[in-house]
C-alpha cells in the first residue's frame, strides 16, 4: 500500500483513494455529432499502456476532491500527481 | 521429574520456577525461558511429529521459525493448529501434541481478544540482533522516532544463542546496556514477541505482536492476545539476520538431525544439550563454534565432516586442541536409525558411489549447509536479489530507497560486520530523512575469531542406491531429491514451475530452508546457473499469522458498521423483523404474535390498499443540490428535464450511465429557485453522490453547484393509503391537504405535530400517499403523532416487504433488483421519463446505438403463474417451451421479483424477458428443480393500471 500525495492534503494511504480511469478523455462536446463507432470508443475503450498513464483519482476518504495522477501500470507506482487542468508532468 | 538433556547450569531460563505441560499426553516440566521445543529436547523427546505423506518420524530441526518439522496442535488453553514447537513459549498447563502435517481448527469461537494499532515512525528496525540494536541506538541518539521490533521474547538475536562476547564480556550484557539506554529515549520503542510479517510500499509494514500468548491460561482477559501493528515508517532497516540451511542426503530427516546453529542456540538459550554423541557435517565455518561449544558443555563430538578439502586452519587447530577430529573433504551420505538417528555414514565427497562409507554411531547429527540471508521482507517490498558466490546465497541487490538491509541479511555474516553495518544503515537513513547524524558509535570489540574462509556449495549428497528417494528437500511436504529429478524429467525448467510441480516450499514454512536446496539441485541437474534460475517469489506473511489476529476487532457485531434510522429502537420494540440493506437495518415487516412473515406482509399490504399504512423510509438516499447551476447539472444527470420544475413541485427521474443503462431512480423536489432535493435508492446513496461529484469536479467544474448528503438529516415517513389524507389532516391541521391545493407530485412546508417539516405527495404504492419529512431529531415524536392521528383509521406500520409487493403490483422497478446494469429506461417501460427535448444528457447518445435499438432486448414485464398459488423463485429462468431441450437451453430472461399479492388474490412476478412487451398474452415456462411452471406474460403494471387510486 503506497502513499499517494493528494494535491490538497499531502501524502495519504492508498486505501483512502479511489481510482477513476483514464484522464484527459473529456466528455465529447457534442455526442450527437459522433458516429456510433466514435461514441462507442468513448464509452467502452480506454487506452491500456504498460507504463505511465495519466489517470483520474479521487481522495475519496479524505477531501473528496478529484485530481490527476501519473501511474505506471506495470509497477502500480504513482509517479506524480497534479490538479485538474494542470500540465501533465513529464514521465521519467 | 528430571530432564535428562538439561545441563545443570547455563541458559536464559528461570530454574527456580517449574512449568508443567503435557505433550502427546505425557506430563513434563520445563522453565520460564523455554520454548516447547527446548523443553521437549530437555526431556529427551526426539520424535515430535510424523510426516504428512510418508508418516516418517520427525524431530526438531531448528531453534526458530525456520523449523520444517515440529508442527504441533495446542489443545490448552485454547485449540490452535499448526504451530511450531520452536515458536511456542512454554507456559504452565500447555497441552500439545504432534501433528502429521495437518491440524484441526477449534470448534468453538476464540474467546480471546485481538486488536490492531497504527504506528508511525522515522525509522523502523526489524530484528533486534547486533545489527538492529546498533541501528536503533544510532537513530535514537539522533532523536529520531525509532521502533525496534523482534520476534523473540528477548532482544539480542543471534547473540542470545551463540555465547559470543563483546569487549570481553558476554554479548548479552552489551545488549542489556543498549536496551537500557533506548528505554530512556521518549521516541524509541522496542516491541518483542513481534514478527514483522509483511513489508509493502513506502515503508508500510505489518507486524503481529504476541502479547499474552505466552501466559497461557493466566493471560489477563482484558488484554488483546495478539495485536496487529500497521506501521508506516519513513525508513525501514532490515536486520533480520540469516537462516541456516540443511543439506539433502539419504535419510536426512530422522529425529536427532538438526541444524548446527540450532543446537548451539538450545545450549546457550535454554541450557539444553541436544545430544551426547555428536557428529557435525558442514560446508562452512559456522559449525565449528557449535562443535566447540557442545564439547565444552560435555558432549562427545565424534567428528566434524567438512565437505571442503581445506578446512579452516584456525578452527581446525582449535578442534585439534579439544580432541575433535576434523575430517576434511568428507560428507554424510546417509544415516541409520528408526525413530531417532543412531549413526551417520561418512564418506569422501569425491569418492563416488563405489566407496562405502564409515558409520559413526551418534545421537545427534548437526548439519550446516551455509546461511541464507532472511531477505523475505525485502523481496515482498519489491527489493531485488543477487547471488553472492562468497556465501552461495541470494543477498539484497539495491533496494527501494526507504529500505536498508544491515548485518547478516546483507550477506555479512560476522558480528563486527553486523555492529558496523547496523550503524552505517542508520546513518544513511538519517541522512536521507534530513535528521542530524550523531557522533559515531564506539563499537565494543568482538572476541577474535579465526578468519572466515570460503564455504562450499553443497545442496545434495549422493549415497547408496536409491538415495534420492529418502533425501528430503522439503520435509513438510515429504518432497525428495527424487521428486525434483522427476520434475526436470517432465521437462520443467523454471524454479516456479518445479515448486508447483513438486509442492516444494508451499507448506507451513514456505520454503524458508528448502527453497534454496531445491534451486541448487535444479541448477545442478539442468547444468544451469543458480544465480540465473533465481529464487521463487517471497510473499507475505513471513510466517503464519492467525486469521483471528488479522480479523482483530472486526468480527461479530463489529464486522461492519450498522446503520439504524432515528427511530430504530421503536421498530425493535414493536417486533420488527429486520433486513440488511447495505449497512442499514430496515424493518421488513412487523409480525404480530403467532403471525408468519408472509401473513404479516399480507396484512400490511391490505392496510395500505384498504386504509392507511406508515413506513420508515428514512434510509432513502437524499442529496441536497444547491447553487445557481443546479438545474443545469440535474438536466445533464437525469434523463428527464428537471430545470423546468416549479418550486413546490417534485418529479420522478431516472439516471443512466454513459452507456445508456439505468443506474438509479428517485424523485427530485425543487425546494427553491437554486435548490433541489433528490432521493436515491437506499443502497445507492453514496454511489450516486460520488457519481454526481465526479461529473461536477472533472467534467463541469464551471458549474456553480454544491452537493451534500442529507440522508441522515431527514427522517422520511411514507404515509400511504386511501385514508392517508385524513391522517395527515389530523396531524398537520394547518396544511391544506385537498387535492387541488396539494396535488400529486408537489410538496409543501408544514407543521406536523408541531414540528416544522415538509411533505411531498409521492407514491410508491399507487395509492394516495405522502412522504413526511422532519429532521431526524424530531423523528420519533412525529412518528408517534402520526400513529396516534391514524389510530382512528387503523393505521398500520408496514415494512420493506409490503413496500416491495405494493410497488411491484404497480410495476415500479427497483434499480438493482429488477435491473442488472444492462437495462435502458426503455427496457423498463420508462420511455416517458426520457426527455426528447434536451440536446444531451448522460446516456442519451447511447440510446441510438444499434445494440440499444434491437427488438429482442429484454423488457420488464409481469408474469402470472398459471397456477395462482405458485410462487416463482426470484432468479428463475424463463424459456419458451414446456419440454426442456438438451443444453444449451435458449433463455429468454429471468424472474426479478416475485410475491404473493393480497390485492390480486394470487401470486405474480416481474421478469426481464427478451422482447417481453411483444409477448404479452403468451404462455412461457419457468423450469424449476422438479417441475416446469407455465406463466402468462402480462404488462408490468398489474394493479390499478389507470392510476385511479392516486388521488384518493
Amino acid at each position: 500500500m503506497q502513499l499517494i500525495s493528494c494535491p490538497w492534503c499531502g501524502p495519504r494511504e492508498e486505501s483512502e483513494f479511489r481510482h477513476g480511469g483514464q484522464a484527459h478523455r473529456p466528455y465529447p462536446a457534442d455526442p450527437a455529432a459522433l458516429s456510433d463507432e466514435q461514441w462507442g470508443h468513448y464509452v467502452f475503450v480506454q487506452p491500456n499502456p504498460a507504463g505511465p498513464r495519466p489517470e483520474r483519482w479521487q481522495h475519496a476518504a479524505g477531501c473528496r476532491r478529484w485530481f490527476n495522477a501519473l501511474r505506471d501500470t506495470a509497477t502500480h507506482r504513482v509517479l506524480a500527481v497534479y490538479r485538474p487542468g494542470g500540465p501533465t508532468p513529464e514521465t521519467r | 521429574m528430571s530432564a535428562p538433556q538439561r545441563l545443570p547450569a547455563g541458559g536464559r531460563i528461570d530454574r527456580e520456577v517449574m512449568l508443567g505441560f503435557t505433550f502427546d499426553g505425557i506430563a513434563y516440566t520445563g522453565h520460564p525461558g523455554d520454548t516447547l521445543a527446548s523443553a521437549l529436547l530437555a526431556n529427551g523427546v526426539r520424535q515430535v511429529a510424523t510426516s504428512i505423506r510418508l508418516g516418517r518420524p520427525r524431530g526438531i530441526v531448528a531453534a526458530d521459525v525456520t523449523d520444517s518439522n515440529a508442527l504441533v496442535q495446542v489443545e490448552e488453553p485454547f485449540p490452535e493448529p499448526m504451530l511450531l514447537a520452536t515458536s511456542i513459549e512454554l507456559y504452565q498447563g500447555l497441552a500439545a501434541h504432534g501433528l502429521p502435517g495437518q491440524g484441526r481448527l477449534a470448534g468453538q469461537p476464540d474467546p480471546a481478544r485481538y486488536d490492531a494499532v497504527h504506528a508511525h515512525c522515522d525509522l523502523l528496525v526489524i530484528g533486534a540482533g547486533p545489527a538492529g540494536i546498533s541501528a536503533a541506538l544510532t537513530a535514537a541518539r539522533a532523536g529520531a522516532r525509532v521502533l525496534l521490533v523482534d520476534e523473540q521474547p528477548a532482544t539480542g538475536g543471534s547473540l542470545t544463542g551463540s555465547g559470543d562476547r563483546l569487549a570481553g564480556r558476554p554479548a548479552t550484557e552489551w545488549v542489556s546496556g543498549v536496551l537500557g539506554e533506548l528505554a530512556g529515549y521518549p521516541d524509541a520503542r522496542v516491541l518483542t514477541r513481534t514478527t514483522a510479517f509483511g513489508c509493502y510500499d513506502d515503508g508500510y509494514v505489518l507486524a503481529v505482536q504476541r502479547r499474552t500468548v505466552h501466559l497461557g491460561a493466566a493471560a489477563p482477559r482484558h488484554l488483546s492476545r495478539q495485536r496487529i501493528w500497521r506501521i508506516r515508517a519513513r525508513h525501514v532497516i532490515l536486520a533480520t539476520g540469516a537462516h541456516e540451511r540443511p543439506v539433502a542426503f539419504a535419510d536426512n530427516d530422522r529425529p536427532g538431525i538438526m541444524l548446527a546453529g540450532a543446537a548451539r542456540s538450545y545450549l546457550h538459550r535454554h541450557g539444553v544439550l541436544a545430544g551426547r554423541e555428536v557428529v557435525l557435517f558442514t560446508t562452512n565455518d559456522s559449525a565449528y563454534p557449535a562443535a566447540l561449544d557442545l564439547a565444552d558443555a560435555g558432549a562427545q563430538v565424534l567428528a566434524v565432516a567438512d565437505a571442503r578439502q581445506q578446512p579452516p586452519p584456525g578452527w581446525a587447530a582449535r578442534c585439534r586442541r579439544r580432541g575433535i577430529y576434523v575430517r576434511a573433504g568428507q560428507v554424510v551420505t546417509g544415516t541409520t536409525g528408526t525413530d531417532r538417528v543412531t549413526g551417520a555414514v561418512l564418506a569422501p565427497r569425491d569418492g563416488g558411489p563405489s566407496v562405502a562409507g564409515q558409520t559413526l554411531p551418534c545421537d545427534l547429527l548437526l548439519v550446516s549447509g551455509g546461511w541464507n540471508p532472511a531477505v523475505h521482507l525485502l523481496c515482498q517490498a519489491g527489493g531485488k536479489l543477487r547471488f553472492d558466490p562468497a556465501i552461495h546465497a541470494f543477498v539484497p541487490a539495491p533496494s527501494p530507497g526507504w529500505l536498508s538491509p544491515a548485518g547478516a541479511v546483507s550477506g555479512d555474516l560476522t558480528l563486527p560486520g553486523a555492529l558496523t553495518g547496523g550503524e552505517a544503515a542508520a546513518r544513511g537513513a538519517l541522512g536521507r530523512l534530513g535528521i542530524k547524524v550523531p557522533a559515531p558509535l564506539a563499537h565494543p570489540a568482538a572476541d577474535t575469531e579465526p578468519a572466515v574462509t570460503q564455504s562450499t556449495a553443497l545442496w545434495s549428497v549422493p549415497g547408496a542406491d536409491g538415495w534420492q528417494q529418502s533425501a528430503f528437500v522439503d520435509h513438510q511436504r515429504d518432497v525428495t531429491v527424487s521428486d525434483v529429478l522427476r520434475a526436470t524429467r517432465a521437462g520443467l525448467r523454471s524454479a516456479e514451475h518445479v515448486k508447483r510441480y513438486t509442492t516444494i516450499g508451499t507448506a507451513h514454512d514456505q520454503g524458508k530452508t528448502s527453497g534454496i536446496l531445491a534451486l541448487g539441485i535444479l541448477a545442478e541437474t539442468l547444468g544451469a546457473d543458480l544465480a540465473e534460475l533465481g529464487p521463487t517469489s517471497f510473499r507475505p506473511p513471513y510466517s503464519p499469522v492467525a486469521f483471528a489476529a488479522l480479523a482483530g476487532r472486526d468480527r461479530g457485531e463489529l464486522f461492519d458498521p450498522v446503520r439504524g434510522t432515528a427511530i430504530h429502537p421503536w421498530h425493535a420494540a414493536h417486533g420488527a423483523v429486520f433486513e440488511d440493506v447495505g449497512q442499514w437495518k430496515r424493518p421488513r415487516c412487523y409480525p404480530r404474535p403467532g403471525e408468519s412473515m408472509e401473513q404479516a406482509t399480507a396484512r400490511e399490504c391490505r392496510a395500505v390498499r384498504g386504509g392507511v399504512g406508515l413506513m420508515d423510509g428514512s434510509t432513502l438516499g437524499k442529496i441536497d443540490v444547491q447553487g445557481p447551476d443546479s438545474g443545469v447539472l440535474l438536466d445533464r444527470i437525469y434523463t428527464n428535464l428537471m430545470s423546468s420544475l416549479k418550486v413546490g413541485s417534485a418529479r420522478y427521474g431516472v439516471m443512466c450511465g454513459v452507456d445508456g443503462m439505468v443506474i438509479d431512480d428517485g424523485t427530485v423536489a425543487r425546494l427553491a429557485e437554486n435548490r433541489f432535493l433528490l432521493t436515491t435508492t437506499t443502497g445507492n446513496a453514496a454511489r450516486i453522490l460520488d457519481w454526481m461529484e465526479e461529473w461536477l469536479q472533472t467534467e463541469w467544474p464551471g458549474l456553480r453547484v454544491s452537493l451534500t448528503s442529507v440522508t441522515e438529516h431527514w427522517a422520511t415517513f411514507p404515509l400511504a393509503g386511501p385514508r392517508s389524507r385524513d391522517v395527515l389532516r389530523a396531524a398537520a391541521p394547518h396544511l391544506d391537504v385537498s387535492n387541488a391545493a396539494f396535488p400529486f407530485m408537489s410538496w409543501r412546508n408544514a407543521m406536523i405535530a408541531g414540528v416544522p417539516g415538509w411533505v411531498a405527495r409521492i407514491s410508491f404504492s399507487g395509492e394516495l400517499a405522502y412522504e413526511v419529512n422532519v429532521t431526524a431529531w424530531h423523528a420519533q415524536a412525529v412518528w408517534d403523532s402520526l400513529l396516534e392521528a391514524g389510530q382512528l383509521f387503523g393505521i398500520t406500520p408496514y415494512g420493506t416487504e409490503a413496500m416491495h409487493v405494493l410497488r411491484a403490483e404497480k410495476g415500479y422497478p427497483i434499480i438493482g433488483q429488477d435491473t442488472d446494469g444492462t437495462q435502458t429506461p426503455h427496457d423498463l417501460g420508462l420511455s416517458w421519463a426520457v426527455s426528447t427535448k434536451k440536446s444531451d444528457f448522460i446516456g442519451k447518445r447511447s440510446f441510438t446505438r444499434a445494440a440499444n435499438q434491437r427488438a429482442d432486448r429484454k423488457h420488464l414485464v409481469g408474469l402470472l403463474p398459471v397456477d395462482p398459488a405458485a410462487l416463482l423463485p426470484e432468479g428463475s429462468h424463463v424459456v419458451t417451451a414446456a419440454e426442456i431441450p438438451e443444453p444449451p437451453v435458449p433463455m429468454l430472461g429471468h424472474v426479478t421479483s416475485s410475491y404473493r399479492s393480497a390485492a390480486l388474490g394470487r401470486t405474480f412476478a416481474l421478469a426481464l424477458v427478451r422482447s417481453g412487451r411483444d409477448r404479452i398474452g403468451q404462455t412461457l415456462y419457468v423450469p424449476l428443480a422438479d417441475t416446469v411452471m407455465p406463466v402468462t406474460v402480462t404488462d408490468s403494471v398489474l394493479y390499478d393500471k389507470e392510476g385511479a387510486r392516486r388521488d384518493g
